[in-house]
């Protein structure tokens, strides 16, 4: 179908701030008009969205497919099907995939799938470090060219600070954007909870807040010396958020981002061994889940992701340590930042450009905005439902989420990509 | 030098960590933790512990209460001494004991935690005591039996060893009495890798402890243990001073690798118990070790075996404690309104 029209909507747009009930008129992938019907415009295909929200399709900078080397957790095909009924038009996927993608021909087996799914579009990060074994460059330059949008080195370490100083100044060097996750190997290593009283109480070995604050300081003297654009990605403490927030106020164009998990979640909720909040960054105290929340609302972070992790349910099934970090999180990235929107932590354009207009802008891709002449790529969701989540009608293959049972309140409808309607509902 | 002490206060603290090792007429199934347990129960386990103490002192020393009972010495970390001890009680009790060291078979194997229980459980045995170097896997194991099984835990990770702080507070009760509000409590040593330092913290606070102290340095401190309601010491003699009870801890050799302390000869320099600091606590005091004893690393030998020191006690009483906890757990009434099927 290539004429799409989307009626009588609640367009919400964050990058004007402005919200009226009017029409979306789509052609061969774009809005070809809003408002005003082209001339000889006939649909193909009308989708009446009385009642409903239309946002820019939601862009999520951290999603993990598990294809290649994981596929009995999850595949491109499973994931993107999930993400399109989320919502999510665009996603990430960092590259510790197995083989990691430090080579062309991993970048484009991933997009080859994601391609065939025709579902959510799927963008890669190149690795930083050859095999993101933090000793030689990865072909950088090769990389961007086979289309990976930025490079990281995922949560594994590059402990010589040399070596990282050169990747930076030759990322730099090469244009292309550094996606960090914070995280100082020797302080994080063993650990598996906030190193607090929740920790010390369950006798679980803690990973201090400064695991993250002498990565990021680290990064944010290379980034200053060699020029490298860069983003700090899944940030989970008061202090790290302050390190960000200086860095900004000095001036350095930097950005970053947090899970959704960490607006709601805090050391607390791991109180009985609950493997389902066993994640990396660990979730922290309630002071720094407030902090997160404080620096959404005030711009220092700039962008919410899902930082989505799927994985079989023996991963899950085990003593605490010993089970697999992570949350599939693809279907609670919108809820739950809609929840922010309920909480009164953000207003709902402030939320819709934390997951759509300024994740794009990190990426450095044409998406997140609703205007005439550019992609089609659309959220549709009702404001108004209420639902309760409940893990057998998730579509992720991954089922290992703590928000089991928690009561939302708005639910994806449509999801249009690139000009074509892949979700309904 | 010393924090202000705080009782844990915290409602969102711990919620429903225990709920678990309750039945529904709030009697205990599982013995997982001391935390969350009210302090009825805990003199409950102190009496009935005190009970089976006549029992371990008769001729024949055993007791049918446990006649027909199977339980499972189930070990994924080398012990001697609980092991043993648990084994000596389930046979006083006339239970029959099956010892399966993991350590050395399943787990190697590649087999799952999970499955290794499962296969256990279909040999039909009505409780397992397990220890495990994972904290929190007694909660998980307990989480995962059939309902008609029963878990103890004797040890897991650095999280808990209930029975270990119950013979503690037992071997506590018979020197100096059955109010502990008095007593000025002192544990010494490596708090940060102990699960029995933990599970004693709760047990003393529980049992209304006028005042819990620990005292290491600051490289064996877990963050934040003030909020489990103890006030810190970095300074040995300043900690023990006037104490009616200290509690030395084992500080394994291992310490010294992951830079936690420069040597054994420096750490006996400043938190070794000699008889010359030990001045400093009250005359009467009692020194307590969970065992096995390093001497000269964290204790001098004239003080192990000296006046003041009950630490073969607490080994004695280990049995009769453990007796408690096992027949209390495996002899309670049946549930009313019970659904539980196999």
């Amino acid at each position: 179908m290539n004429r799409l029209l989307v009626s009588n909507g609640l367009i919400l747009d964050p990058v004007t701030q402005s919200v009226k009930t009017s029409n979306i008129y789509i052609a061969d992938g774009n809005i070809i008009a809003i408002d005003h019907e082209p001339d000889g415009f006939e649909a193909e295909l009308s989708i009446d969205a009385t009642g409903l929200v239309i946002s820019p399709g939601l862009v999520d900078l951290c999603a993990r497919l598990r294809e290649p080397g994981l596929e009995f957790k999850a595949d491109i095909h499973s994931e993107v099907t999930a993400a399109a009924s989320a919502g999510i038009t665009t996603l990430c996927c960092p590259p510790d995939t197995d083989p990691v993608i430090d080579e062309p021909a991993v970048v484009e087996l991933i997009h080859r799938k994601a391609a065939n799914a025709a579902n959510t579009r799927v963008l890669t990060l190149g690795a930083l470090t050859r095999g993101l074994e933090g000793q030689l460059l990865s072909e950088m330059a090769i990389l961007k060219a086979a289309g990976c949008v930025g490079v990281s080195n995922s949560r594994r370490p590059v402990s010589n600070t040399l070596i990282l100083r050169r990747a930076y100044s030759y990322a730099a060097n090469c244009g292309i954007t550094l996606f960090i996750e914070p995280d100082e190997h020797w302080l994080s290593k063993g650990g598996c909870a906030h190193d607090g009283k929740v920790a010390t109480r369950l006798g679980l070995q803690g990973i201090p807040v400064s695991a993250e604050t002498v990565a990021i300081s680290r990064a944010l003297e290379l980034i200053l010396e060699t020029g490298a654009r860069a983003h700090f990605g899944r940030l989970s403490s008061a202090h790290g958020v302050e390190l960000i927030r200086r860095a900004k106020e000095r001036g350095m164009a930097i950005t970053a981002d947090v899970s959704a998990h960490q607006l709601f979640l805090s050391e607390m909720d791991i109180n009985s061994f609950n493997s389902m909040c066993h994640v990396l960054p660990p979730l922290r105290s309630q002071r720094d889940m407030e902090a997160l929340r404080e620096a959404v609302k005030d711009g220092v972070i700039d962008a919410i992701c899902s930082d989505h992790q799927p994985h079989e349910p023996d991963a899950k099934q085990a003593p605490f340590a010993s089970t697999q970090a992570g949350i599939s999180s693809l279907e609670t990235l919108l809820p739950l930042t809609l929840r922010l929107v309920h909480e009164q932590v953000v207003p709902t354009y402030t939320a819709l450009s934390l997951l759509s207009t300024q994740p794009a802008a990190i990426l450095g891709i044409d998406a997140g905005v609703l205007a005439t002449n550019r992609p089609a790529d659309i959220c549709i969701y009702d404001p108004e439902q209420d639902w309760q989540l409940d893990t057998s009608t998730m579509l992720s293959r991954g089922k290992n989420t703590p928000f089991e049972g928690w009561n939302f309140q708005g639910k994806v409808r449509h999801t249009i990509i690139d000009g074509r309607l892949v979700y309904t509902t | 030098m010393a924090n202000k002490s705080t009782r844990p206060t915290d409602p969102l603290i711990g919620n429903d960590s225990w709920n678990i090792q309750l039945d529904s007429n709030g009697r205990l199934k599982h013995f997982l933790t001391i935390e969350g347990l009210g302090s009825e129960i805990l003199t409950s386990i102190l009496d009935t512990a005190e009970s089976f103490a006549n029992v371990n002192e008769q001729r024949v020393k055993k007791v049918p209460l446990l006649r027909g009972k199977t339980i499972v010495n189930l070990f994924f970390e080398a012990s001697t001494r609980t092991r043993t001890t648990f084994e000596l009680a389930a046979k006083r009790l006339s239970a029959d004991i099956l010892n399966i060291n993991i350590s050395t078979s399943a787990t190697t194997k590649g087999e799952s935690l999970l499955d290794t229980l499962q296969n256990l459980q279909a040999m039909l045995c009505d409780m397992f005591i397990v220890r495990h170097s994972d904290s929190g896997a007694a909660h998980f194991i307990a989480g995962n039996v059939a309902p008609h099984v029963s878990v103890i835990n004797a040890g897991d990770g650095r999280h808990a060893h209930p029975t270990q702080a119950m013979l503690d507070m037992f071997t506590i009760r018979r020197n100096k009495g059955r109010d502990f509000g008095g007593l000025r409590v002192a544990i010494v040593g490596d708090l940060l890798h102990s699960r029995v330092a933990r599970s004693q913290i709760h047990a003393l606070n529980i049992l209304n402890t006028g005042d819990v102290r620990v005292i290491a340095p600051k490289t064996l401190l877990p963050t934040n243990i003030e909020d489990m309601g103890v006030s810190i010491y970095n300074d040995l003699e300043a900690g023990i001073k006037d104490a009616d009870v200290i509690i030395m801890l084992r500080l394994q050799k291992e310490r010294m690798q992951g830079a936690f302390l420069p040597s054994e000869h420096e750490y006996y320099s400043q938190y070794g118990l000699t008889e010359d600091r030990l001045r400093a606590a009250r005359d009467d005091a009692i020194v307590m070790h969970p065992g096995p004893i390093n001497r000269g690393v964290e204790i001098e030998s004239r003080v192990a075996d000296g006046e003041h020191s009950v630490i073969l006690d607490q080994v004695t009483y280990g049995i009769s404690v453990r007796m408690a906890v096992m027949s209390m757990v495996l002899g309670r009434e049946p549930e009313h309104n019970a659904t539980e099927t196999d």
